[in-house]
């Protein structure tokens, strides 16, 4: 068995800022395991511009906001083994992974930072009606194999869901010569940012249908039609209202789900809501000395708020490897539904930092209302926004003086 | 002639209708602030855009490495931008900021690489 102070499972963006952070708080023996055959994760494959605009202050594609983190952990001899599938991790921090150079293997670590990012919703958890042929793919695997592979998918495209990834396959394919047919929305609002809908969809013509949804796929061997229908308030398809395209490719962006089979098994409490951990303002998990940053914890909008976030992971990973388990009260920040959910998810108001940022994503599309944070019978926060949807995180920040000695914090939204 | 817009200036997304009269802009309606004017008005007369891309690499880790404009281009002349990188190829290695093709289309400015290949 191996020994190091700190194991951070996955060596994407969060992966390597959390490595970065840790060893810049003074820990030298850092050990990142990355699955695939180079540092990055998914950056890589997101050859677009907008990366790094609140990190680096410039607009960066996603292989190049990565391989500024790669440069750093290279400069400080920070350990990493690729093509390293991780296996297990045990209450007592004992991480079993394997690759082919060194078989299976064993690291005891004093501190974990959980950084395996997210997967997408897949066509068999969407429930899709239809024949099964080939020429369906999620939009990251479409992305994987224009941007990586140099292989292009098909050449009539429709996109079921708006996620940012989708709108950027949608420009990505038109520009490769593909057609791109429409991207249909299940929800009344998309759940991309603006920015992509205008500079992926309008810039080229791609209508965008909300309130639609994929009802029927047709082709044996390969796809040659999808139609869509206009979905109700209830979500189901309205009669009548249905369209046929013909086709050869339906990409799927229907959202992201934290990937936490490894949390799952080492007995780390999972949120409903974000299907990440629950974790408190040091991003540590339920289970001691494990810690959570990236979207693993939650899914982000943005890689620049990965990157902070996995900097106080990484942060507090130091503090627990220097200080070991420790014992505070804690307390629940509690979400009145309009706010979906929060992270962190509890705070311990002694040991808290002087001011902590709490992220939050809203239920639906809310305009003129206000975010208002109590605690202990007290207002602490009230802000009016313009609008809030469900595709933009929100954040507040909490102030350790505020808290006083509150049982809990309560966190929604109010008319104006 | 009317051209109808969604403003990226911030979260609100107001829908803009911006009038043009002889290649001139008469007015932006819609927005709620003054960015969303200045939004109608460059994106009607002189709209821009960061192109990105992938050309094919010989020798390489993949089969293509990623690309970009190194600053905005007339957003008219993506399409011709992107046929240019569809006949080049290059040898690995290939590093960040390389140039893969200088004045693109006399457009002023250079394609370089965003990926170690």
């Amino acid at each position: 068995m191996e020994n190091y102070d700190l194991v951070i499972v996955g060596g994407g963006p969060a992966g390597l800022a959390a490595a970065l952070s840790a060893r810049a708080d003074g820990i030298s023996d850092i050990l990142i395991l990355e699955r695939d055959d180079r540092l990055g994760g998914i950056l890589n494959q997101c050859i677009h511009n907008g990366f790094g605009l609140h990190t680096f202050n410039q607009e960066l594609t996603g292989p190049e906001y990565a391989a500024r983190f790669i440069s750093q952990v290279i400069d400080q001899k920070i350990d990493y083994r690729l093509n390293t599938m991780v296996m297990d991790i045990s209450h007592d921090r004992t991480v079993t992974a394997m690759n082919p150079t060194d078989g299976l293997f064993m690291v005891k670590a004093k501190a974990v930072v959980l950084a395996m990012g997210c997967r997408e919703r897949s066509r068999g958890a969407l429930n899709i009606p239809g024949f099964r042929p080939a020429g369906i793919y999620t939009a990251g695997c479409a992305q994987r194999l224009v941007n990586m592979e140099g292989e292009m998918p098909g050449r009539k495209v429709v996109i079921l869901g708006s996620g940012d990834i989708g709108l950027i396959m949608a420009r990505r394919m038109t520009l490769e010569g593909a057609k791109v047919e429409v991207v249909a929305e299940l929800m009344p609002y998309s759940g991309g940012l603006k920015r992509n809908i205008v500079q992926c969809l309008d810039d080229f013509g791609i209508p965008l249908k909300l309130s639609h949804t994929v009802v029927s796929i047709e082709g044996k061997k390969r796809v040659e039609a999808v139609t869509i229908a206009e979905v109700g308030a209830d979500r189901k398809p309205i009669a009548g209202t249905e369209e046929r395209y013909e086709c050869d490719t339906l990409l799927l962006s229907c959202g992201l789900i934290p990937e936490n089979e490894l949390s799952k098994d080492c007995g780390v409490e999972l949120s409903r809501i974000t299907n990440g951990p629950v974790v408190n303002d040091s991003l540590e998990t339920s289970v001691a000395g494990i810690f959570a940053c990236g979207n693993v914890l939650h899914v982000h909008d943005l890689v620049d708020f990965v990157s902070t976030e996995a900097k106080n992971a990484g942060h507090y990973a130091a503090e627990f490897i220097r200080h070991g388990e420790t014992s505070y009260n804690t307390i629940d920040i509690r979400c009145d539904g309009r706010v979906r959910y929060t992270v962190p998810q509890t705070v311990r108001p002694e040991a808290m930092e002087d001011t902590i940022t709490v992220r939050f994503r809203v239920a639906d599309v809310y305009k003129g209302a206000s975010i208002v944070v109590r605690a202990a019978g007290r207002e602490l926060v009230r802000r009016r926004k313009q609008i809030m949807a469900p595709g933009e995180m929100e954040q507040v920040v909490l102030k350790k003086s505020d808290l006083g000695d509150a049982d809990s914090i309560e966190i929604g939204l109010e008319e104006a | 002639m009317e051209r109808n817009l969604t403003c990226i200036g911030c979260p609100m997304g107001c829908a803009l209708t911006v009038t043009i009269e002889n290649g001139e802009v008469k007015s932006v309606t819609g927005n709620t602030c003054k960015r969303g004017e200045d939004y109608g008005r460059k994106e009607v007369t002189s709209p821009t855009r960061i192109v990105t891309s992938t050309v094919a690499v010989e020798g390489g880790r993949d089969a293509v490495v990623s690309v970009k404009t190194a600053s905005d281009i007339p957003k008219a002349r993506i399409g011709d931008i992107v046929k240019a990188l569809g006949t080049v190829k290059v040898k690995s290695p290939v590093h960040i900021g390389d140039v893969i093709i200088k004045n693109v289309c006399d457009t002023g400015v250079d394609i370089i690489a965003t990926r170690e290949d």
